[in-house]
């Protein structure tokens, strides 16, 4: 089971192969919306890419919830566990 | 009064180079663009064509990573052609008034690696790995859109398909765009990415492709005597379509005048040519006429040409029946032979080469014609580049697609 810190920083790689952000900037405080600009045609490619990359399954009325990526890796790993 | 349109910036990425310098440079040397192609999936399907026209510089290597996932392959090439023509218009750093700006970027296939690679990804991966900008990357206005989008153009974007007769319809589009009063610039060209195994064996099969897999760079051979089928190329072309009362206030850089447009239908049979080549004939005539010009004022004649049997005789025709005896004082490029077919995009990268014949008086050269067929007798420019007259003179640009469709376009010296 990767930590958090592993899943943030995976999570970081498939937000910048998607959006070009750098992966520093994927932070646990921010918001996917507010702060880094993904709309949700990108929010979805990146929950798709998060659940191969995991093995997890994020349902789609779940993907609402997860504003900021400390929610997207709250979710990842309580999924894992 | 007739608005007067002038072309003030030129963009292309094709199998001669990754810009319009390149292409032009090679366009004149008389360069091959087809090659063998190196992919597992040609010899995975026993493809009976193992080669084509790729574009010579990858999109991937011109854009940045986000941009190429989020477009198919088709829009990328287009967005390259349009950013170069952007830039080359001098309008990278102008204050352009987005409402009065549009877009008419053609296509004739659309994102058919996009379409293709999803539904593989449906059936073995399931409908939840299917990506979310599959739509918007297959669609055939993905290009039109992407590109409105990328130069903030608000006053309409449009797509053309007409099939290899798309990229030469942009412009008839543009043109129409700007007499009717909906834009003072139009970003005009086509783009095509079908260098994919399913277009190449559905093409194949209809036997509309060269077999001459020993020797690809030989298989493009319009006029030629033993012509055997097109070569199917890739990329883009892109022209700044501009007013000329808004080029001049300005102070733009103006290459030539976009004189007219002609677009018929045959109304004949779905993918054969017209014998008789009425609509051929017609389209011309309205280009000409569109553009106010003369018979006698046409010296040059980048044909359609794409090297099929059936295909270059009908044109043929077209000008003859259109120029009359006037035909022998024209001089004729057949540039697929060096670029290959691009489908939608063949008609927008040869009215950019149209467009530099005249600006620089020089016709680009025609390769392998080494048996002229005696039922073509045109005068081919082969060899070195044609030098053409000095004086106000007319060029045009000629394409014809399945459907039926041939669409015309007429190019005046400024």
């Amino acid at each position: 089971m990767a930590d958090k810190n592993e899943i943030l920083a995976g999570l970081a790689e498939i937000v910048n192969e998607e959006t070009g952000l750098e992966t520093e900037e994927v932070q646990l405080g921010k918001s996917f919306t507010e702060d880094l600009d993904i709309d949700s045609i990108s929010m979805m490619t990146i929950v798709v890419n998060a659940e191969e990359k995991f093995g997890v399954k994020i349902p789609d009325e779940e993907v609402k919830n997860l504003s900021t990526v400390g929610d997207a890796v709250d979710f990842i790993a309580n999924a894992e566990g | 009064m007739t608005r007067r349109l002038v072309i003030t910036g030129l963009g292309a990425t094709t199998p001669l180079g990754g810009d319009v310098p390149t292409l032009w440079q090679n366009a004149l040397a008389g360069t091959p663009g087809a090659k063998t192609l190196d992919y597992d999936w040609v010899e995975e399907y026993s493809l009976p064509v193992s080669f084509a026209a790729e574009a010579a510089v990858a999109p991937s290597e011109v854009l940045s990573r986000p941009e190429t996932r989020r477009m198919d392959r088709s829009t990328q090439l287009g967005m390259v052609a349009s950013r170069e023509a952007w830039a080359d218009a001098g309008l990278a750093e102008a204050d352009v008034d987005g409402d009065r700006l549009g877009v008419s970027f053609a296509t004739g296939i659309g994102g058919v690696w996009t379409l293709l690679d999803s539904w593989d990804t449906l059936r073995e991966r399931g409908p939840r790995r299917v990506m979310p900008m599959t739509v918007p990357m297959l669609m055939p206005n993905g290009a039109a859109g992407a590109i409105s989008l990328d130069l903030g153009a608000r006053a309409g974007a449009r797509t053309a398909v007409s099939a290899c007769a798309s990229g030469t319809e942009a412009l008839d589009v543009a043109i129409r765009m700007i007499r009717e009063g909906e834009a003072d610039i139009v970003m005009a060209g086509g783009t095509e990415a079908a260098i994919h195994p399913l277009p190449l064996a559905a093409f194949s099969s209809m036997q509309a492709l060269s077999r001459r897999n020993d020797d690809p760079a030989a298989a493009s051979r319009p006029y030629d005597v033993d012509r055997d089928g097109f070569v199917m190329g890739e990329g883009a072309g892109a022209l700044v379509i501009e007013s000329e009362e808004h080029a001049k206030a300005r102070g733009a850089r103006i290459y030539a005048e976009l004189a007219g447009a002609g677009v018929s239908s045959d109304a004949h049979h779905i993918t054969a040519p017209d014998p008789e080549a009425l609509g051929a004939t017609r389209a011309l005539n309205r280009a000409l006429e569109s553009a106010g010009a003369e018979v006698a004022e046409v010296t040059h004649v980048n044909a359609h040409a794409t090297s099929t049997p059936v295909g270059d005789k009908p044109e043929y025709a077209a000008l003859r029946s259109a120029f009359g005896d006037h035909l022998e004082s024209v001089c004729v490029s057949a540039t697929k032979s060096q670029t290959g077919h691009l489908l939608g995009a063949a008609g927008a990268v040869e009215s950019v080469l149209t467009t530099l014949a005249l600006h620089e008086r020089r016709a680009p050269v025609t390769i392998n014609l080494e048996n002229q067929d005696p039922d073509l007798p045109l005068d081919v420019v082969t060899g070195t580049p044609r030098e053409l007259p000095a004086g106000d003179q007319v060029a045009v640009c000629n394409s014809f697609g399945f459907g039926g469709h041939n669409s015309v376009v007429a190019f005046r010296t400024v």
